[in-house]
């Protein structure tokens, strides 16, 4: 190939050269410049180039420092105005949702699907038992789902974290107590998260110390506060 | 443990949850600050204009599709906010010439020059390009977007995105020949 035809080719790798620097092209089209700066010696010169050019972009950038703490707090005061002036419609408490996303984070797809399923299936169980109850003792027919604030079994708190607790964090902090969380923020009067800590009523002294031990935990709790 | 993906946090954003709004803040804000005040060249408007941007995915996340990467599409909010804020106030808008005065705040360019820093003269061309020339450059090697992504934030075709870069990087070439480093390209 003489010179004539091997200059267009060139001007195409060419102009992908600052991707290839960064990593961003495709499999297909990395290869393709690979090839071509493995046997081109001025495509390796400019491509010297392009990176030098790629390294000190970032050192500028990186130079450039952080907004302060301004932003955030200009942020969230907007928001907390919006949410005064006009509340957000938010959707049902997606509980399932949660109980997939924190499966998903251990364990294969297929895996937290079928557990997701499971959940929704023993939920779906749990309420046509509640109906049938209900009705068998007298009470009026009209079918409705449960408040599970006031008819779910178990021993319950209201957790409040601090603003730099990570989810990570926290679903770690979940895990660590074997609680899951049953309540948005939004919805229990004390402006936390309400927690399940266990299928059953525990005694008060039990949950007591559990709550002592979350509270011992103040990197990312700010407030506990127990549920009757 | 892998972190929660920006995808599962505008969800819960969507659902109102601060939390999760805190997060992502915390994850993108410094990269979005820092597109920002190349784009305005100010630290306080660009703050104010963060805010901004995350005060609209706040409102928005319930419409997020999920087509492109969450960062793409916070960049292009963040540049839609930074050019209508220069367009309100054109008289902020620098030249190229003016823009070519102002100091790499990584260094102090004269002293660089003394000293025949390259690195810090190729900085400070690098800020002395046009506005439209440092976005591209940024996006692609600061910000790492692909061709496509670019094109998606900037509202160009791929093609034009390309050429885009070329000319940016020869605009480079041509004031680093201007400030004494000729690099033999283009």
């Amino acid at each position: 190939m003489n010179m004539l035809n091997k200059e267009p080719e060139r001007f195409d790798i060419e102009a992908l050269l600052p991707w290839h620097a960064a990593g961003t092209l495709s499999r297909r089209d990395a290869d393709r410049v690979e090839q071509a700066l493995a046997s081109d010696r001025e495509l390796q010169r400019r491509y010297a180039l392009v990176r030098e050019e790629f390294a000190e972009t970032i050192h500028l950038n990186e130079s450039l420092g952080a907004p302060s703490s301004r932003a955030m707090e200009k942020l969230f005061a907007a928001i907390d105005a919006e949410e005064a002036r006009a509340p957000r419609r938010r959707a049902s408490f997606d509980l399932a949702g949660r109980i997939s996303e924190f499966l998903a984070s251990f364990t294969p797809r297929t895996l937290a699907w079928s557990a997701t399923a499971a959940a929704v299936a023993i939920v779906v169980q749990a309420a046509v038992i509640t109906a049938v109850v209900v009705k068998d003792r007298g009470a009026p027919s009209t079918y409705g789902v449960a408040n599970k604030s006031q008819h779910v079994d178990g021993s319950f708190v209201v957790v409040s974290f601090v603003p730099q607790a990570t989810v990570a964090e926290i679903t770690k902090f979940l895990g660590a107590h074997k609680a899951t969380v049953v309540e948005a923020p939004t919805r229990t009067p004390l402006g936390g998260y309400r927690i399940k800590l266990s299928d059953t009523k525990l005694p008060d002294d039990e949950v007591t110390r559990i709550t002592k031990q979350m509270q011992d935990e103040s990197k990312i709790v700010s407030f506990i506060a127990l549920q009757p | 443990m892998q972190a929660t993906s920006d995808e599962v946090l505008i969800g819960r954003i969507a659902n109102g949850d601060r939390l999760a709004m805190q997060v992502l803040f915390a994850r993108h804000h410094v990269r979005v600050y820092r597109f920002v005040v190349r784009l305005v060249r100010n630290e306080s408007t660009a703050e104010d204009l963060i805010s901004e941007v995350f005060l609209d995915v706040w409102r928005q996340a319930g419409r997020f599709e999920g087509r492109s990467a969450v960062t793409t599409w916070l960049l292009s909010i963040a540049r839609f906010k930074a050019l209508s804020t220069l367009r309100r106030r054109p008289e902020d808008e620098l030249d190229e010439e003016t823009a070519g005065a102002i100091e790499d705040p990584s260094d102090d360019p004269e002293v660089a020059l003394e000293k025949k820093d390259k690195s810090a003269i190729i900085r400070k061309c690098l800020t002395g390009l046009s506005a439209e020339h440092r976005e591209i450059i940024d996006l692609v090697y600061y910000h790492e977007k692909s061709v496509e992504e670019v094109a998606e934030i900037v509202g160009i075709p791929e093609n034009t995105v390309k050429t885009r870069m070329f000319y940016a990087r020869k605009k480079l070439a041509e004031l680093l020949k201007a400030a004494g480093i000729e690099r033999g390209w283009p």
